[in-house]
């Protein structure tokens, strides 16, 4: 039988998870502290938070941030399954080696490859046809969707890849369109793939710093542009109380969703 | 006949159908890219745009104005050169990290039973999803030099002075695998978990040995998991602007920084587009092995043999 050894694992785990959660659990639990230092604990406190929720600057790009961030999974998620299928169920045709290259692009391109690229686009197309008039939230929009295009065609690719074909060939037999195929049978299979890409595509563009720098005009923050004009100087607790809560919010969905999930895999 | 119909032949429906993502892709992506390489070869000038265009119509005669001046600086200045040099050592050393501490992880994670893998899994892919801004600004606090690292290291009498780690490479280097971390583990965990056992069995049945197992039969079989891991570790990494900016010292030299120098602080924008350009120039090998490795899993599915 294949055995490991278990002390090594143990300090391999330790050590990774460790790595990946200690600051975060620094950071949230300082967020709790009175001192406005990050370096030494005062005494248990939620006067960040108090001053976070009075913060009409960081309110405000949450707002706008959200918009954005919901907007952006939707257009992605109806792009990017649009062009996971056409890939999956449509074998090779003429260019699609260029078709995958432009899909997979954005998962690793440097961020700032795509946010100047796109400004300057922006900018020649204003010079020439005078549309768009200004940076601001149609932008930053059209930055994320094409982000976000590559992280929904890789979770639903793989998905629709997995698929039982026969139910779809069921369908086609008795006589339905491959349009309704589509909609009646592969959609209701894949929509839980839809729904994690949803929320992945949001949580991108709620994070993202780089392409809105780029495309962002005068008016329109975005949170991350926000937080980070604040902390790139230093350390800033209302941020650490922000952090907290996003971190939990993230947290509890994704663990809820995941349950979701298993539960189905074990039924 | 008829799934023959729907399946194997390219009906104008079928080829109209792949347009819409195509367009999409296309315009906000291949074209903009090809501007910054015309952008590139423009000179600097005032006004707006703050670039000289590409072609002039004066008199009838059209000009083709192509400046090399922004990519004779790249490729002779020395400050630009050490930056590309930075940059994929950073880039490399990175990936190499991640591959140390990612390659056990990812190991351990698919062999663990089915519960237990679920949760290690899950406690990979959780920070993935939470803020990266917020995760590298925790750093902040815990590498200063009156951070928590040099309290806790001072308070065990470790140390006597605070270690300068904060706006050091070494930081930069602790934000950048912690940051990458996941995108080793996933592809790599996606890989070995697919892994068959009875390979292992059958080669301890023949005598091999733990080590000798895993070297020839393991690793051989996640190469493409480790490739794919280590590709979307280095590529995002030359170009990283956000980890350098809040980690790193004003003499932490990479790319993506120094093209945001040059276009919001030094508005040089044909200068930007250049550096651009020979960052996409540098990661061009790394992009068409990314594709390559993406592209067999894009593979379409092998067709059923029933019909």
């Amino acid at each position: 039988m294949v055995t490991t050894n278990r002390y090594f694992r143990a300090f391999v785990l330790t050590l990774g998870y460790g790595f990946l959660y200690v600051p975060i659990a620094c950071l949230m639990l300082f967020s709790f502290n009175d001192s406005a230092m990050m370096t030494s604990w005062t005494g248990f406190s939620f006067r960040w938070y108090r001053e976070l929720f009075n913060d009409q600057a960081l309110l405000s790009a949450a707002g706008l941030s959200l918009q954005i961030a919901a907007l952006t999974a939707t257009a992605a998620v109806a792009l990017g399954t649009w062009a996971a299928y056409v890939l999956v169920r449509m074998g090779r045709f003429r260019g699609s080696g260029l078709y995958v290259g432009m899909l997979c692009a954005p998962l690793a391109m440097p961020e700032v490859v795509l946010g100047i690229s796109l400004l300057l686009m922006f900018v020649e197309l204003g010079g020439l046809i005078g549309w768009p008039a200004g940076n601001g939230m149609f932008t930053i929009w059209v930055g994320h969707v094409t982000l976000c295009i590559a992280y929904v065609a890789v979770v639903v690719q793989a998905r629709i890849r997995d698929l039982d074909r026969s139910l779809e060939e069921a369908a086609l037999d008795l006589g339905a369109t491959p349009l309704k195929v589509f909609f009646v049978i592969t959609l209701p299979m894949i929509a839980p793939a839809l729904m994690a890409s949803w929320l992945l595509a949001f949580t991108l563009s709620l994070d993202d710093v780089v392409i809105a720098s780029f495309l962002s005009g005068p008016g329109y923050t975005t949170l991350p542009l926000e937080v980070f004009s604040r902390v790139r100087l230093g350390l800033k607790p209302e941020i650490n109380a922000l952090a907290t809560l996003f971190i939990v919010v993230v947290g509890l969905c994704v663990i809820a969703a995941s349950k979701v999930q298993w539960r189905k895999e074990e039924t | 006949m008829r799934k023959l119909f729907v399946y194997d032949r390219p009906t104008l429906l079928r080829k109209l159908a792949i347009v819409p993502p195509f367009i999409w892709l296309a315009l906000f992506l291949l074209v903009p890219f090809l501007l910054v390489f015309k952008i590139s070869l423009a000179d600097l000038r005032f006004g707006i745009p703050p670039y000289t265009p590409l072609t002039t119509l004066d008199n009838e005669t059209l000009t083709l104005g192509i400046h090399l001046s922004s990519y004779k600086l790249l490729f002779t200045d020395s400050l630009y050169i050490a930056t590309y040099i930075s940059s994929a050592k950073m880039a490399l050393v990175t990936t190499l990290c991640c591959a140390l501490i990612g390659y056990p992880m990812a190991y351990y994670i698919a062999r663990a039973n089915a519960k237990a893998r679920h949760l290690m899994l899950l406690a990979v892919i959780l920070p993935f999803w939470t803020s990266l801004l917020l995760r590298v600004y925790a750093w902040v606090g815990i590498l200063r030099n009156d951070g928590l690292l040099n309290n806790a290291l001072m308070a065990l009498g470790l140390i006597d002075a605070p270690l300068e780690i904060y706006r050091t490479d070494m930081a930069v280097y602790i934000g950048l695998v912690y940051a990458y971390l996941p995108f080793f583990i996933l592809p790599l965990y996606a890989s070995l978990v697919k892994l068959d056992n009875r390979l292992l069995e059958a080669a301890y049945d023949l005598g091999a040995r733990p080590w000798q197992a895993f070297w020839q039969v393991t690793l051989p079989m996640s190469l493409p998991g480790v490739m794919a891991g280590s590709l979307l570790v280095f590529i995002p990494t030359v170009g990283e602007y956000v980890i350098p900016e809040m980690l790193g010292g004003a003499d932490t030299l990479m790319m993506g920084r120094l093209m945001w120098t040059e276009f919001f602080n030094n508005t040089d924008w044909p200068m930007a587009a250049a550096v651009t350009c020979v960052m996409v120039l540098i990661l061009i090998v790394p992009l068409a092995l990314l594709q390559y490795n993406q592209a067999s899993q894009y593979e379409p599915e092998k067709r059923r043999g029933n019909h």
